[in-house]
């Protein structure tokens, strides 16, 4: 039992997330009970509007939760320092970067910062450790293009790639499969899958691409109007979750092959 | 990052252009001295005493002048184009120059208002100074306390041009009541000048003018981090509250004294952050940062020496021509390489 236990990255009790107001809460879901191991890969589906953005802002402290509690590789993560937060959970974010004129190589060395001196030099071992993250991501030849020059999904290879040199035991990315055509959606969560057992880092993303993410992860997180289900991909489609995701009327999950059929 | 050591070329050559033009500039003015003269007279050395004191008070402090105006001007617009990811920020976006003009106005133009009053120190440089930084001073401290209320920096922003457009609408109340020799008054301090600093001024002016640098340089981490966006900056452990806030002290050091001695001097500011990224290509502000420094001051004697007028009588004013040459070279830039890299 302590060696699974010691294997738990991110767990939360009983966490309930939405937004605090004057007019008072309004909570988005409640009784969240989750937990992350090491080396997993973990997609979070749900239909629009359910608050999966939420969770994951709650998950990475940039919201507090209404209630409930976060631990991080055992600690709470309120007691986490700025820095400390920067090691061990690195993110993806939807939202355009700022600058489009940074170099490929520029932008994986700012996940370095959080271990950098005051002016962000890079020493040798910071310099392999972009290096590691460029060949992980197969990006190396981009190294000097800018990233303003790149297509959707080199550029999203390249954020990755920038996640990835931030060394951390967690990585969140928030869709990171939106604006991508089939064969690169299936390639950016495939690449995922290959980094958590390459790296046995944590990863954790949301995502629309539900017959991916239910071949591929080893675990799902699905949010649903009245609960929240985690579990590995075969039990939940054994338990017959995935029926209740969406309104019945368009389309129906088919649990012979794993995927949704539209009504005919 | 690509480091500084890649760049050594051209921050070579710049140097060196930093330095002609640093001497061209104290070698042009009014009364031709030749230019051997010159070099004596700068290491002390000239006979001719007229030609010393020209030298050594007037040529050599407005050289050292236009490069602090032209390379803080440029490097505070640096950091509020990277801090409000706007490529229309500049220096005074904060409200600074509003605010210190606001102050001048009060004292030029209010004095009119208010009666003979005040009359009797309006040609002193100093109370204008005192005034021009009181203004910026209280208008920075009304933006610092609203921004530490606001999270979103597109927010502070905002503000800071709500203060602009309050301060200016004062001032052209205050205009409306005065009379046209105070009117002409305050419109030539708004040419800005570069000259007339004495020495003493001008260890002030230094002073202030090496702490803003200082936080400047203190920031280039931060800076480089926030190019990803204040999330991204978050999640790299970036305290994002204490790194605006000494962004924003060292372009309110910079502006704010700049302003006081010079005047508001307009466009360097935005223009020169763009020069440099069109022509050096990259975002890393380790590299920006001395390069910024180095065009600032350059573009700068350049504007002063042609406002000059050399061996005439006249003077332009300085704010005039820095668009005048500045703003044609920015188009011709952004048409030639047909891309506005920020």
């Amino acid at each position: 039992m302590d060696e699974k236990n010691s294997n738990i990255i991110l767990k939360t009790e009983n966490l309930s997330i939405g937004y605090e107001s004057k007019k008072g809460t309004n909570v988005i879901a409640s009784n969240i009970n989750i937990s992350l191991e090491k080396g997993q890969l973990v997609g979070l589906v749900g239909a629009n509007g359910i608050g999966k953005s939420t969770l994951l802002r709650t998950l990475t402290q940039v919201q507090n939760p209404i209630e409930g509690h976060i631990l991080l590789n055992g600690k709470h993560i309120e007691s986490f320092t700025n820095l400390q937060l920067a090691q061990t959970l690195s993110l993806v974010l939807t939202e355009k970067m700022a600058s489009k004129n940074l170099s490929v190589f520029e932008l994986i060395a700012l996940g370095r910062q959080p271990y950098t001196n005051w002016i962000g030099s890079l020493s040798t071992q910071d310099l392999d450790i972009i290096h590691q993250a460029m060949a992980s991501t197969n990006i190396v030849s981009l190294k000097d293009k800018k990233c303003y020059e790149l297509s959707d999904g080199q550029l999203q290879k390249a954020m990755i790639s920038r996640a990835l040199a931030q060394d951390t035991d967690l990585i969140v990315l928030d869709e990171p499969t939106t604006h991508l055509d089939m064969y690169h959606k299936a390639y950016i969560l495939k690449l995922l899958q290959n980094l958590t057992k390459e790296t046995g880092k944590t990863i954790l993303f949301s995502s629309h691409e539900i017959d991916l993410a239910i071949q591929l992860c080893d675990k799902l997180i699905v949010m649903t109007n009245d609960s929240v289900y985690s579990d590995s991909p075969c039990n939940l489609i054994t338990k017959g979750i995935f029926e209740s995701l969406f309104p019945e009327d368009l389309i129906k999950f088919d649990n012979q092959t794993g995927s949704f059929r539209v009504n005919k | 990052m690509s480091d500084i050591k890649s760049y050594k070329l051209p921050f070579v050559l710049l140097s060196f252009l930093l330095i002609v033009c640093f001497l061209g500039n104290i070698s042009l003015g009014s009364v031709y001295i030749p230019i051997p003269d010159v070099f004596k007279g700068l290491f002390g050395n000239i006979t001719n005493e007229s030609w010393s004191y020209i030298i050594l008070n007037y040529r050599l402090p407005k050289a050292l002048t236009a490069i602090l105006v032209g390379s803080g001007l440029g490097i505070s617009g640096l950091l509020m184009q990277t801090l409000f990811r706007n490529p229309l920020a500049g220096p005074f976006v904060l409200g600074i120059s509003s605010g210190a003009s606001l102050g001048v106005a009060i004292i030029i133009l209010g004095a009119g208002v208010s009666g003979g009053f005040l009359t009797g120190m309006l040609i002193s440089k100093w109370s204008l100074v005192v005034a021009a930084s009181l203004g910026s001073f209280l208008v920075l401290l009304a933006v610092l306390a609203v921004s530490s209320k606001v999270r979103d920096t597109m927010a502070i922003l905002i503000i800071g041009l709500m203060f602009g457009s309050i301060t200016s609408a004062v001032v052209s109340v205050l205009s409306y009541f005065s009379s046209a020799q105070k009117l002409q008054q305050y419109i030539f301090w708004g040419f800005g000048s570069l000259g007339n600093l004495s020495w003493r001024e001008l260890a002030i002016f230094f002073i202030i003018y090496i702490f803003g640098i200082l936080l400047s340089i203190l920031s280039i981490k931060a800076l480089n981090t926030l190019l990803l966006g204040e999330n991204y900056a978050k999640s790299l452990g970036l305290n994002m509250k204490r790194s605006r806030l000494i962004i924003i002290l060292a372009t309110s050091f910079l502006a704010g004294t700049i302003t006081a001695f010079a005047g508001p001097i307009a466009f360097i500011g935005l223009a020169i952050p763009h020069l440099t990224r069109q022509i050096f290509t990259t975002a890393n502000h380790k590299v920006l940062l001395p390069a910024v420094f180095l065009f600032g001051g350059i573009l700068m004697l350049i504007c002063d020496s042609i406002a000059q007028l050399p061996n005439s009588d006249y003077t332009l004013p300085i704010n005039a021509i820095t668009s005048i040459i500045g703003a044609p070279v920015v188009i011709w830039l952004l048409v030639r390489k047909r891309k506005m890299v920020f």
